[in-house]
Order: structure tokens, then C-alpha cells, then sequence
């Protein structure tokens, strides 16, 4: 797939009015995530990152995405939501039994953990998951489609557009304090936005250079 | 090491650790670092009025207390930040304004609580609301009469429309000059923003089908405000505004408050209020600092919202009251109603980067105001401006979307037009706030929340949808889709009635049972309308201050006069 927004880094924006300095000390303190795992065993650690594969599936040609770190580093530090569903345990309980089930219905299925599965049978796992069809006594009566929709989806996702790589790809704008924006209407962009390629990939890419 | 502290860390020390509002000084929300002076009360002497939440309900009634000369205090669970200090532009870094201890949710629908509709923080849920301020069409006040459907408000329309006029002016509401629905109103007292994309297709949409729209009402400046500049469009105002443009309390009703000579105490959690023999409140136990204190008082206000008003109510059960206080009716934790959230979502060709600006520039509040609709209660809907995170979850929770779809769809982020219901649901009483065996951080139950929609309800949504969707349509949006499945604000499980039987509170928002207990949030309201409440609670704060000092002089705050 063709950059929607060439060249376009939101971290060009760092020194700009358009950041401060707790948003810079919040985002510094993201992309430094550790890379290994704290609250997860490295392979719990090794199973989300397969998961988050098939979730949010990554480009090769940049830096991923730490997602199982982000996950990992949400899991330590033990902010919830806010709610849960009565057949959900909190957070860490779920995570941990989830992907603990998981690992069972891998091996009762194909005789090997989640993460040594091929990914197509990964995805099958993951389908099946969300519509109900796995039924292992290790989920321990907690809801694998709960499971599914409230943690594993839900944490993933939150976590992958966190990153300001994930901004860079949909062309958001970013952090945006002090300076706002000025420039409101339709096909209206402010220079410091992304410019979108539009079919001329050169022009929008010299815009994009210069948003910082 | 020297004995000096450098200013510059007590200014950055973690609000969600450390208490801010002691010692006889108060965060200045206005000044990066600053302080300014604040009362302080001792534990052991009544205070006139103990309130326990500081949102818009709590907050608001504390400034108009304090201002007309009571002792008050007020306890919050949530920091007390200065946001030009603490508030980064960034979604998940922002999620600390959000009540997010453990609640279990339940029920045919179970609610999404925390993000969108729970705030834990000096100023409560007004520190993340999308500012939305507009006021309930006169009839919903007698909606049992005059519309054949849930129940009348023991207050009339007539005497609200003043205290609406008295919000709009304390919170600079900048609006329309004339609005299109319902009785005459003043003009907003600051000029309209100006619309974004999001806003302008909304427009557009209603234009093509035939039904009026307006600029939405909004508490956001634009214009300056004493130390406050106007809004400068971050777009990020549903997880806290970082540059004070947004009238929440905690930058209005609460240094106001504090000015007067309240006193409010932040990361502080209210689990039990204390009734004497006589069957009178005497005060609340609250944790604060590792420890648990006791607040005397000749009055407690509860004002937590609709779950955690009626979760303090049930926590302090006695031999007296065992079905927990103000309960006699049964109807504590009762009638729960949250409002449909429903949203249609299409792609334009156009850019609409939807995340500048506030999120809801404009609205329609026709259906609110044309009753030829085959189900009882309105709705409006307004523009949207999802930021990555949200609409990220949007498409994966809602849509249904996970992989290469999902990632394809995140794409046309710039491209996104939705619009939203703020749709009135069915007061039910078996939708309802119980309390669960598990306990919270503070050894306290924690809140089960049961919700179902009622045919009512579905009918509602049906419409709706189907209405945005031809709104969509109109504009020539592409790859409609319906997210059918979200609910927002929380009201009504301590509702305000004529009859003890029936009812929970008064009109003046005093409890039935217990006349030094009053309620003063969203819990008292007995039916929700199809807009958002934050005006009218406030406006039921004002006016509980009103009639509370009418009371005062009258003699008739130590007990309630024979009718």
C-alpha cells in the first residue's frame, strides 16, 4: 500500500508550539517503553506480540509498533477501564487467563502453543474466539467473547494508536498544546498538518517536511 | 542533601499522589505552579453543608453555598489539577480524568462506563464533558402529562428557564444568537465558534432533508475570560482542555468556591455517612492520606452521579435504615437512565479532519421538538471528532473490524463524517444500581450496574439511524455504517418527585427520609430529555442554593415544615 501521507512524522513537531512540555515527558516516556517484559513472562510476552500480529498487522519497512510492550507496561501499571462484565475478572486475571486458554485450545487443536501456530491457524483462533466457538475449561468461566471484544481487541488497538508511528499512517495531527488550529473547513490544512498525497506523492512530501 | 525544595517540584508532584488542597492553600488552576489561599474547617466542628463530589452538581451548589454565607466543604474521590500543568495532548495519558475503580456491568445492555460518562476529579466528569450546554424543551418537565410518557418533574419549566439564563451567563455558554427550537431565550452570552468540516456536513445533511440546525451551545470561550484565552481548536476537549477555554467547575464553580471560602479536600473517598440515634445525618467518613477521617456536619449533600450517589446512599446502611439511607421509597439505585448514543458514520471525498476543533460544532434538535414519531422522547444529533484512539476502538469493538481491514479502514481517518445521537431512553426501574460482594481499593462494595432497553427505546434508535443514515446520503458519504450499541450520561437513580412514595428527593433536592440529606446531580432527575444534562444539573444546583437559603431564613433547615 502507497504512504497516504508521505513523509509525514509527528515527532517533527516535537519543539513546536504545537507541543509542551508534559506532552513531550508523556510521549518521550511511550517510545521508551522497555522492550521486555515486566508483568508478562516472556512467553505470555511472546504470545500477545503474536496475537497483536494478527490484529494489527505492521509493515516491515519501519520500526514496529511495541505493542506487547505497551500492553505489558498497561498491565504494571493496572489502570482499568472503568467496568467490567460480570463474568470478566479484572484486568491482569484476564489477561493472564486468556491467553493461558489460549495456549490450550492451540495445543488441543494442533498440538502446539498460540504463538508456534502458522498464522493462518492463528487467525482461525482468533475468529472463533470472537464468535463464541471455543469452549476450553481453562477460560475458567470467563467469556471468550468478552475476552475478545473488551480486552484482547480493546488493549491492542488502544495500544497500537498510542504510538506516534500509528499517527504518522492515518495523517492525524497529533499532540496540540498550546497551538491548536486555525484552518477548520473542508480540504482545509493547517502547515503544520499532514498533507495528503492525493495522487502527487512529491508535493504532498515537501509539505510534510515542513510541519515541524 | 539542603533542606530546600525547588518550587519547581512541589509545582510537577503527582496530583494523583499527593493531595493539593490542604494546608490552608488551593491549586490556582489559572497560574502554572500557583496557589491561592483556602479556609480550612476542623473535622471536629459541623460544617453547615458537607458535599461529597465537586462536578457539576457538587461543585456548582458549593459556590452558591459558600457565596451565601454557609460553612462548606467540600470531598472529592479524583486529583485536583491545574491544567496548564497536568493536562498532556494526548489521549491515553488523559484517561486519568476518568472514574476507573472496578464497577461491574450487567444487564440485557450492559453500559460502557468510565471514559465518556465517570470523572474522577476536582470538577468531576465537566473536566472531560464536550461542553454541550443546552436546555430541556419546557414539556419534558411534565412529560407524563403532556406527553403520556415516564414521569413529571415536581419543578416548572417557567422557573428553570431563569436558572438556565443564570448557567449560560456563569459559564460565558457561547452560542447562537437565536435559536431555532422552543421558547424565547436571551442570546448566548459569547458569540458562536466557527465550524469545522464536521460541523458544515451536519449542516449540509439537514439542509438537503428539510430540518432546521444550529451552532451547538457551548461551554468553551470564545472570547477571553479573565486569565483565560479562547478556544484554540485542539480538538482534544473530551480528555481534558490543557488551555482553560473549557468551562468545566473546576475552573468556574470551583475557584468561585474556594474565593468564597469553601473548602475542598481532593483524593478524598467518601464510603459512609454517619446517622445519629435521631435518625439525622451527622456527618461522612472519608479516606484521605492512608487514613480514615470523620467530617461533622449539620448537612450532607450527596453528589456523585448516578452511580456512585446512590452506592454511598446504599453503603451506609444502619439498624435504622437497613435498606440504606433516603431508601424508604425502595427507589434508591432505582430508574437508572442513560441516553442512546448511537451514531451513522460514512466516508466524504472531501478532507474533514474532524479532530480540530471541538468535537460537536452543530446540531439538530428537530426530533427533539416534532412529535410525529412512532415512539415516546426526542433525540438530537451532533457532528463528531473521534481521536485516533476512540475511533480506532470504534471500528474494532462496533464494527467489528480487526487486521488488514482494520488498518485499511484507519486510513481514511481524515476523511471520517459521523453524527450522534444524545437520545432520551425510558426511565425502568428495574435498570438499577446494586452493590456487588467484591470490594474497591478502599475496602468498600463496589457498584453492579443492570441495564435493558425497552421497546421505547429500540424504536428511538431505529429512527434515528435511519434518519443519519439519510443524513449521510444527502451529502453523498460513502461506506455508511450504524454503530448501534453505545449509551452515554447517567442519571436518575435518586429521582426528585411530589410524593415520598414515589420518589427519592423533593424538588429541592432533600431527601423524603432524612431531612438534613439532600441529593444535588444527575441521580434526581426523573426523566433525561434527548440532549445532554450537564446545563440542567447545574441549573438544579443553582436552584437548590436558592431554595436552601429560602429555607435558612425561614427557620426550616433543621426540619422540614408540615404541608
Amino acid at each position: 500500500m502507497p504512504d497516504r501521507y508521505p513523509g509525514y512524522d509527528v515527532l517533527a513537531k516535537r519543539h513546536t508550539p504545537s507541543w509542551n512540555e508534559q506532552t513531550r515527558r508523556v510521549i518521550d516516556r511511550r517510545l521508551a517503553v522497555p522492550r521486555t517484559p515486566r508483568f508478562l513472562s516472556d512467553h505470555e510476552f511472546a504470545t500477545v506480540q503474536a496475537i497483536a500480529a494478527e490484529v494489527v498487522p505492521q509493515p516491515v519497512h519501519r520500526p514496529p509498533v511495541p505493542v506487547a510492550a505497551l500492553i505489558d507496561a498497561k498491565l504494571l501499571d493496572d489502570i482499568q477501564d472503568g467496568f467490567r462484565a460480570a463474568d470478566m475478572p479484572r484486568q491482569r486475571t484476564a489477561w493472564l487467563r486468556g491467553l493461558q486458554a489460549l495456549d490450550a485450545e492451540a495445543q488441543a487443536a494442533h498440538g502446539a502453543a498460540f504463538r508456534a501456530l502458522t498464522a493462518e491457524r492463528r487467525c482461525d483462533l482468533l475468529l472463533q474466539m470472537k464468535q463464541g466457538a471455543l469452549k476450553h475449561d481453562s477460560w475458567g468461566g470467563m467469556s471468550p467473547v468478552n475476552f475478545f471484544k473488551q480486552r484482547l481487541l480493546h488493549d491492542i488497538v488502544e495500544a497500537y494508536w498510542s504510538h506516534p508511528t500509528a499517527w504518522n499512517e492515518i495523517g492525524w495531527g497529533g499532540p496540540a498544546s498550546p497551538r491548536g488550529y486555525v484552518r477548520m473547513g473542508y480540504d482545509e490544512r493547517d502547515p503544520w498538518e499532514a498533507a495528503e498525497a492525493h495522487g502527487d506523492a512529491d508535493a504532498a512530501s515537501r509539505k510534510n517536511r515542513h510541519v515541524g | 542533601m539542603p533542606m530546600q525544595r525547588p518550587e519547581r517540584t512541589a509545582m510537577l508532584a503527582d496530583p494523583l499522589a499527593e493531595p493539593r488542597g490542604k494546608d490552608g492553600r488551593a491549586p490556582d488552576v489559572f497560574r502554572p505552579g500557583g496557589w491561592v489561599p483556602m479556609r480550612q474547617y476542623r473535622e471536629s466542628e459541623p460544617v453547615d453543608f458537607l458535599i461529597v463530589g465537586t462536578g457539576a452538581g457538587g461543585g456548582t451548589l458549593a459556590c452558591r453555598l459558600a457565596e451565601a454565607g454557609f460553612s462548606v466543604v467540600g470531598l472529592d474521590a479524583g486529583p485536583w489539577f491545574r491544567p496548564l500543568d497536568d493536562f498532556a495532548s494526548d489521549e491515553a495519558e488523559q484517561s486519568k480524568l476518568y472514574w476507573t475503580d472496578d464497577r461491574i456491568s450487567t444487564g440485557a445492555n450492559p453500559l460502557q462506563l468510565g471514559s465518556n460518562n465517570s470523572g474522577k476529579a476536582v470538577g468531576g466528569s465537566t473536566v472531560h464533558f464536550a461542553m454541550v450546554s443546552l436546555r430541556f424543551r419546557p414539556e419534558w418537565f411534565r412529560a407524563r402529562t403532556l406527553l403520556g410518557y415516564g414521569a413529571d418533574w415536581p419543578i416548572d419549566w417557567r422557573e428553570m428557564w431563569s436558572y438556565y439564563a443564570e448557567v449560560e451567563q456563569a459559564l460565558k455558554i457561547a452560542g447562537p444568537i437565536s435559536y431555532p427550537w422552543g421558547p424565547k431565550r436571551p442570546r448566548y452570552p459569547y458569540r458562536a465558534h466557527e465550524l469545522n468540516a464536521a460541523a458544515l456536513a451536519l449542516a449540509e445533511g439537514c439542509e438537503k432533508l428539510g430540518v432546521a440546525w444550529s451552532e451547538t451551545p457551548l461551554a468553551t470561550l470564545s472570547a477571553p475570560r479573565g486569565l483565560a484565552h479562547p478556544c484554540v481548536y485542539r480538538g482534544f476537549c473530551v480528555t481534558g482542555c490543557s488551555t482553560n477555554a473549557k468551562q468545566s467547575a473546576l475552573v468556574t464553580w470551583i475557584p468561585h468556591a474556594v474565593a468564597a471560602g469553601a473548602e475542598l479536600r481532593d483524593l478524598s473517598m467518601a464510603g459512609r455517612i454517619e446517622v445519629d440515634a435521631a435518625g439525622r445525618a451527622v456527618g461522612v467518613h472519608y479516606f484521605r492520606e492512608d487514613a480514615w477521617h470523620f467530617q461533622q456536619a449539620r448537612n450532607v449533600v450527596v453528589a456523585g452521579y448516578a452511580i456512585e450517589t446512590p452506592r454511598l446512599l446504599l453503603n451506609s446502611t444502619t439498624d435504622r435504615y437497613p435498606d440504606g439511607l433516603a431508601n424508604s421509597s425502595g427507589l434508591v439505585g432505582r430508574y437508572l437512565t442513560v441516553q442512546a448514543n448511537q451514531a451513522a458514520w460514512g466516508l466524504s471525498k472531501r478532507e474533514i479532519r474532524s479532530y480540530k476543533g471541538p468535537p460537536s460544532l452543530a446540531l439538530t434538535e428537530h426530533w427533539n421538538y416534532d412529535d410525529r414519531k412512532d415512539f415516546f422522547g426526542g433525540y438530537c444529533y451532533m457532528s463528531q471528532g473521534p481521536l485516533p484512539q476512540l475511533w480506532a476502538n470504534t471500528l474494532a469493538t462496533a464494527r467489528g473490524l480487526w487486521g488488514a481491514p482494520l488498518m485499511e479502514a484507519m486510513e481514511n481517518y481524515n476523511h471520517q463524517v459521523g453524527l450522534k445521537i444524545v437520545g432520551e431512553m425510558m426511565p425502568q426501574a428495574n435498570n438499577r444500581v446494586t452493590l456487588a460482594d467484591d470490594k474497591d481499593q478502599y475496602g468498600l462494595p463496589i457498584a453492579r450496574v443492570e441495564y435493558a432497553w425497552c421497546d421505547n427505546d429500540r424504536r428511538l434508535i431505529d429512527h434515528a439511524l435511519d434518519f443519519m443514515t439519510q443524513a449521510l446520503q444527502a451529502i453523498d458519504a460513502s461506506d455508511i455504517w450504524q454503530q448501534t450499541d453505545d449509551t452515554c450520561h447517567i442519571n436518575g437513580t435518586a429521582r426528585m418527585g411530589i410524593d415520598p412514595r414515589t420518589s427519592v428527593v423533593d424538588a429541592d433536592c432533600r431527601s423524603w427520609d432524612i431531612p438534613n440529606l439532600w441529593i444535588c446531580d444527575g441521580s434526581v432527575f426523573p426523566t433525561v430529555g434527548g440532549v445532554n444534562p450537564s446545563l440542567t444539573i447545574q441549573a438544579i444546583a443553582c436552584r437548590t442554593a436558592n431554595r436552601i437559603r429560602a429555607l435558612a431564613a425561614r427557620g426550616e433547615l433543621e426540619r422540614r415544615a408540615h404541608v
